[in-house]
């Protein structure tokens, strides 16, 4: 349940671990866009391989992307099916009721789900390699031109970091209640769905009421020791960036100038 | 005696509440004191608390910490004044990490990092937590989320530490070893600190130099341990335990044994018994 809502990161110590975590955060956004530079075999081939070898250097298998993978299989497969059956220039291959399956579609829904598959294995790594507060750090850092609008990124950050702090403890509490609504009887998972969901009503009512006991509570004690919202804080958490980012970043221009030369082959 | 806590005739009563939470308290703490209020469930003590430095607002009456009003206007400076620990260890836990839980306080009064990063760990060093600074607060024990909000405190030297129940949901051992790391900080800093701890433990009131008793919002009695608990009849009266030694003392008192009137420790009582047995 744990691994659903923090990501699933994976302590380690790799080199893409000791990334700055704006790096891996920008890197991930420009793959999503980058990747559309591919128009053949060979452009989809040499992403491949920089994914690849991106994930090598992670240290952590590839059994945990494949992993990463499933959540998302779904809207993998339904993409790639209307892609297949809507597509209707190029040969016809077969044809029922409205369905239509053409040499065009069948290319295409490949292509689909390769770019799907390439843009996920590399954003995994982010999740993956780094700790959901760094994330969480990043955002802040790249969010603050936002600032100027009048977003309040520090507060928003501080809720994110205050909200994953208590993922843990909430977590317990459930268990806790859960097992303590079974003592009095309470069957959770039995029944139909109608059944099912009402029986984490006497779950979720205590849970909701405990927490906003706490929120109050953590909000007298961020008081207490000087809280005020909407004042400038200094920031004990810092990201630094170092020669590693310097070479990732290289080696990402380096594959973005390769992938559109693949176009030219 | 230098006073460092001042209640005048200060009433306080919570919104769509009948009676007030307190009524008419006037008190005086002094500096460098070790100070325990007690008081059944209830009973107003952890509302004082909470007016001493401006997280709940007086409805009259007027309170001063070191000089300063405690008002809207002196609210940061008091805050610096009077560092507080509450009762949940989870709930007061703002940081993903001990370090940064630490260094909470510190980010608020715009402390700069480098003067932070020599901060953090001698406050972690001086509650013995210098080993946890990366470890989130999933995997600490009740006893040592305390001791971080302890350095949590410590961190920005404040003159007055409050105890809201700080130890109530510690186990026995948790609870001793509070206690015992607050009494070596304060042996450390002297009259530089003033400890007001709002407690249900008797035992450790008994320890306090001055008890504060509080029933249904009103200011029973400020006085020593000694004369407090030396009446077990009232305490009873008040829906308050009796400490270990006192109650012996009242039992063997029943049996017609002559015990001595005035208060005594768990150590003094033991003394007294064996001395009793030996003359025999």
């Amino acid at each position: 349940m744990n691994n659903l809502i923090l990501g699933r990161y994976l302590p380690g110590d790799s080199w893409v671990h000791r990334l700055d975590a704006r790096t891996k955060f920008i890197l991930s956004m420009l793959f999503i866009f980058v990747i559309f530079l591919a128009n053949n075999v060979y452009g989809y081939l040499l992403a491949a391989v920089f994914v690849m070898i991106s994930i090598l250097m992670t240290g952590l298998g590839f059994k945990v992307f494949f992993d990463g993978l499933k959540p998302l299989a779904m809207l993998m497969l339904i993409t790639t099916f209307l892609q297949l059956f809507f597509i209707d220039t190029g040969q016809v291959l077969a044809q029922w009721w409205i369905f239509t399956v053409t040499t065009d579609g069948v290319v295409n829904s490949i292509i689909v789900f390769v770019r799907f598959m390439l843009i996920i294995m590399f954003t995994t790594i982010l999740t993956l390699t780094t700790p959901p507060l760094e994330v969480a750090d990043a955002m802040e850092a790249l969010m603050q031109p936002l600032r100027k609008i009048g977003v309040p990124v520090a507060e928003l950050a501080l809720m994110v970091s205050i909200a994953l702090r208590f993922v843990p403890t909430l977590m317990d509490e459930a268990q806790t209640i859960m097992n303590a609504q079974r003592a009095r009887g309470v069957a959770f998972n039995e029944g139909g769905l109608i059944k099912r969901a009402k029986s984490y009503v006497p779950l979720l009512i205590p849970l909701f009421v405990n927490a906003i006991k706490r929120a109050i509570e953590l909000g007298d004690a961020m008081e207490a020791r000087g809280y005020r919202d909407g004042e400038q804080r200094t920031k004990f958490r810092a990201l630094k960036f170092t020669q590693r980012d310097t070479v990732a970043a290289v080696a990402f221009v380096i594959f973005t100038v390769a992938l559109f030369a693949t176009r030219y082959i | 005696m230098v006073p460092i806590i001042k209640f005048e005739d200060v009433s306080f009563t919570y919104a769509n509440a009948q009676r007030p939470a307190l009524q008419n308290i006037n008190l005086t703490i002094n500096q460098g004191d070790w100070v325990a209020v007690i008081g059944h469930n209830g009973s107003g003590k952890s509302t004082f608390a909470k007016l001493i430095n401006y997280l709940l607002v007086p409805s009259t009456g007027n309170i001063t910490v070191a000089g300063v009003p405690v008002d809207m206007e002196h609210v940061n400076e008091v805050r610096d004044l009077v560092g507080m620990v509450f009762q949940n260890p989870d709930n007061q836990f703002v940081g993903a990490t001990v370090a940064d839980d630490v260094a909470f306080g510190l980010e608020n009064r715009q402390v700069p990092r480098s003067e932070m990063l020599k901060i953090v760990p001698e406050a972690l060093e001086r509650v013995g937590m210098e080993q946890y600074a990366s470890r989130e607060p999933a995997r600490l024990s009740g006893g040592q989320k305390q001791r971080v909000a302890i350095a949590s405190v410590l961190a920005i030297e404040p003159k007055i530490l409050i105890l809201d129940e700080a130890t109530s949901m510690l186990d026995p051992k948790g609870r001793r070893e509070m206690i015992a790391l607050v009494r070596e900080l304060k042996a450390s800093l002297g009259d530089d600190l003033t400890v007001l701890s709002i407690t249900h433990d008797i035992d450790e009131a008994a320890q306090a130099d001055q008890v504060v008793v509080i029933n249904d919002g009103e200011l029973v009695e400020v006085n020593a341990p000694e004369v407090v608990f030396a009446n077990a009849q009232t305490l009873t009266d008040l829906g308050l335990a009796v400490p270990f030694a006192e109650q012996l003392k009242a039992k063997l008192a029943e049996r017609g044994i002559a015990v001595p009137n005035t208060y005594q420790t768990t150590e003094g009582m033991v003394d007294w018994i064996w001395q009793l047995y030996s003359k025999k």
